[in-house]
């Protein structure tokens, strides 16, 4: 059986119903969803209600370029994935590999603002409820950056062999939807945490 | 395509030695397998739990009884609860979930096979870590091994302080891993109901078994996460010292239990709409008519779906909440009659002028439609914030949820089992047997949970391990316990049917109740791929036309 016939037989097997990757990362996305709701509502319940301190007025300061870098991180993956669609596997891999790029340096940014506000302000997550909170939610948005550079650097490592190409555009893409949430949560996260809850 | 190569595999596993077969059982993605997986499990959970039952019903038969210590006591009613909801009936609903869909959408396995059975695995141990807490959550303390702290753990009750030892984090992490599990079933059950629909199966001639399991994993997806947040929290305070639950901190108990039940009410839906579909698949075959109402249905369904996401706190108006937060709360709660109502008079309707035949599935629905009525009365009264005031916390309200757990879930669910145990085994039961099932289950439940409302309404209170004689209590309590033995009794026959007819039962053939859905279409037990050739469908009920092809439902969608 070859390729044309394999994939002519796909569509009409498929007819309109919805793909089955995207359709389960989107509900998969909203479950996520629904865990980080949870996590936001309890952080803005508690905004004021710490007994001690350091505040967050005090200690907090938004990191504008770390949230620059993984928002247009959001574009460089997009390009990555228009790319192959165009069957440019080349550009492809350079635009997948920024993206991965921009992941790290913002969680490099988390780092570096977590271990000044440890050693330097002295605020763990069992100092305060702000502590708490501030660790949790963060903390779990930074999780999710975690597990969306290391499935993206699966996807890489298997460009680097020259194993990716134009078909594996489907399987990228649905991918990429989730690094467009982990992308969407932050600006949720940055809103709660350095503009209201400051 | 041949015969041959269909008759082929099954000779094959026919004569696997015993130690292959386990391996092919273990290694399986099957949504078959899966699913009888599934269900022998939450079986061998629901003796376990019933027995925690029934010892705790032994210790109340009498004033100041001493057939089990306070501690004792506690971890009965947390394991027994906790057992129930998240080791058995989310396994059994999940269990048929998996082994209907795909068959009666026409598919031959579910949208990600190797996802549901990690899935599976994920909820298997989660059971088996809540049981370890037997052996393991003694810790260096001392301190009690099975969780005490009731199945929805109130803060500050589960904070280290007040909850040494072990055992609450045997029971987060076994909801943790057990939730995560549910939520990838339910992002199975949706992606293959939305994107595996055999050709001419549009969502509006989906069986409605169909509609209401979508409408349940939507619930799951967003009802079962929260719960996971929670967990989280729960563990962040206990390990990291965090103060999400803390008050001494500034913390907020009451963010526990809305967090909670943020899960918790739309966990009875996620329960009750599997019940739904089951009733609504068989309740039409026996009375030999199509579903009175499928768009009000699914309609209702969806409206459930909503509204039950919308209810959660009126299990906390004894905790004080706001009188808007009240008001807003009994009214939602009040609206949910509607669509349900409307759904229990589509039933009747579809049985009005049917030619009914009680088969042992048809009687379990029948009861399942009287005891969910009733059941939605009781919470139509403790939906009211000033009733609740009175009776909240008290044993009213635990004969209010187990008519429902077991009055409507539960007798749904043996109904399903009875209904498509020739589809699983190729056997059919034994109907005698499953009368005397029936109507044994039926005494013993009406006996225990009718009168265990008056206890209730006479204040006694619910989780006390013993009470003073002479409140007038006696009695009812006596009879509780009675009603037990007869429920007792009815599953050992249940199960002595299953067992029974598995070995030595009837032939059933691929259509023993002359039903419409595609299931039937297939062998018994239906072949590892479903169907050799992928069906097309025209209506809502396609062996019908198939049987009837002069007169087709087609014509009249």
């Amino acid at each position: 059986m070859n390729a044309t016939s394999m994939s002519l037989q796909q569509q009409s097997v498929a007819r309109e119903l919805p793909s089955r990757g995207h359709v389960g990362m989107l509900v998969l996305i909203a479950a996520e969803a629904a865990i980080f709701t949870i996590f936001v509502v309890a952080y803005i319940f508690y905004i004021g209600k710490s007994l001690t301190g350091p505040t967050p007025q005090k200690v907090l300061t938004a990191p504008i370029f770390y949230s620059i870098c993984l928002l247009s991180s959001s574009v460089t993956i997009h390009l990555a994935v228009k790319a192959l669609r165009d069957g440019k596997v080349g550009v492809f891999s350079r635009w997948w590999f920024a993206t991965i790029a921009l992941g790290a340096i913002f969680l490099y940014g988390t780092a570096t603002e977590w271990h000044r506000l440890i050693s330097r302000e002295g605020l763990t997550i069992s100092t305060n409820l702000f502590g708490t909170t501030y660790y949790s939610l963060v903390g779990l948005h930074g999780f999710h950056v975690v597990i969306g550079i290391l499935s993206l650097t699966v996807v890489f490592t298997f460009a680097l062999m020259g194993q990716v190409k134009q078909e594996h555009v489907y399987r990228v893409d649905v991918l990429s939807l989730y690094w467009h949430f982990v992308d969407a949560v932050w600006v949720v996260v940055f809103t709660v945490v350095y503009v209201v809850g400051r | 395509m041949s015969t041959d190569s269909i008759a082929w595999p099954q000779t094959e596993t026919a004569v696997q030695p015993l130690v292959d077969r386990l391996h092919d059982w273990v290694t399986t993605v099957d949504h078959k397998r899966l699913g009888i997986l599934y269900l022998g499990y939450a079986l061998v959970f629901l003796v376990i739990g019933g027995i925690e039952a029934g010892i705790m019903r032994i210790q109340l038969i009498r004033a100041h009884n001493d057939f089990v210590s306070p501690q004792v006591f506690n971890r009965l009613f947390t394991m027994h609860g906790t057992t129930m909801i998240f080791f058995v009936v989310m396994p059994l609903v999940f269990g048929f979930a998996n082994y209907l869909i795909p068959l009666m959408i026409g598919a031959r396995d579910m949208a990600f096979p190797r996802l549901n059975a990690f899935s599976f695995w994920l909820t298997a141990f989660g059971g088996l870590l809540l049981y370890l807490s037997l052996l393991g959550a003694n810790g260096l303390y001392g301190a009690g091994n099975a969780p005490d702290v009731g199945w929805f753990a109130y803060a500050p009750l589960t904070s280290r302080t007040f909850s040494v030892g072990h055992s609450t984090d045997f029971w987060t992490l076994s909801l943790l891993v057990s939730g995560f599990g549910s939520i990838g079933t339910a992002v199975n059950i949706l992606t293959t109901i939305l994107c595996m629909r055999c050709p001419g199966m549009s969502l509006a001639k989906m069986p409605l078994l169909a509609w209401l399991n979508l409408v349940m994993s939507g619930m799951v997806v967003l009802a079962i996460s929260p719960l996971t947040a929670a967990q989280l929290m729960l563990l962040v305070d206990r390990y990291l010292g965090g103060h999400f639950f803390d008050t001494q901190a500034g913390g907020s108990a009451v963010m526990w239990m809305h967090f909670f039940w943020v899960f918790g009410h739309p966990e009875v839906y996620v329960l009750v709409i599997p019940g739904f579909a089951f009733a609504s698949e068989i309740i039409p075959v026996f009375s030999r008519k199509a579903i009175f109402g499928y768009p009000v249905m699914v309609a209702a369904t969806i409206c459930i779906g909503f509204i039950g996401m919308s209810v959660w706190a009126h299990h906390m108006f004894t905790v004080g909440m706001s009188s808007n937060a009240n008001t807003f709360f009994v009214l939602s709660t009040m609206a949910i009659a509607v669509p349900t109502g409307i759904k229990i008079f589509n039933w009747l309707a579809t049985m009005w002028g049917g030619k009914i035949e009680f088969k042992t599935p048809m009687l379990f629905c029948v009861g399942f439609l009287f005891q969910f009525l009733i059941a939605g009365l009781t919470g139509i009264m403790l939906g009211a914030a000033p009733f609740d005031w009175q009776l909240g916390n008290s044993y009213f309200v635990v004969a209010h949820f187990h008519y429902v757990i077991v009055g409507a879930i539960l007798f749904t669910i043996f109904g399903a089992f009875y209904y498509w145990f020739p589809k699983m085994s190729g056997k059919m039961y034994s109907e005698t047997l499953g009368k005397l099932h029936f109507w044994l289950f039926l005494i013993g439940f009406h006996m225990t949970f009718d009168f265990m409302h008056i206890p209730g309404v006479l204040g006694m209170p619910r989780r006390i391990y013993t009470y003073e004689p002479g409140r007038g209590w006696d009695v009812w309590n006596l009879i509780v316990t009675v009603g037990v033995v007869f429920q007792a009794l009815g599953t050992v026959v249940f199960v002595v049917n299953l067992v029974w007819s598995y070995f030595k039962g009837a032939t059933a053939g691929s259509d023993p109740w002359d039903a419409w859905t595609l299931e039937w279409s297939t062998p018994s037990p239906p072949p590892a791929y479903n169907f050799s050739v992928i069906p097309t469908v025209q209506s809502r009920r396609p062996l019908w036309d198939l049987k009837h092809p002069d007169d087709p439902d087609w014509k009249y969608e």
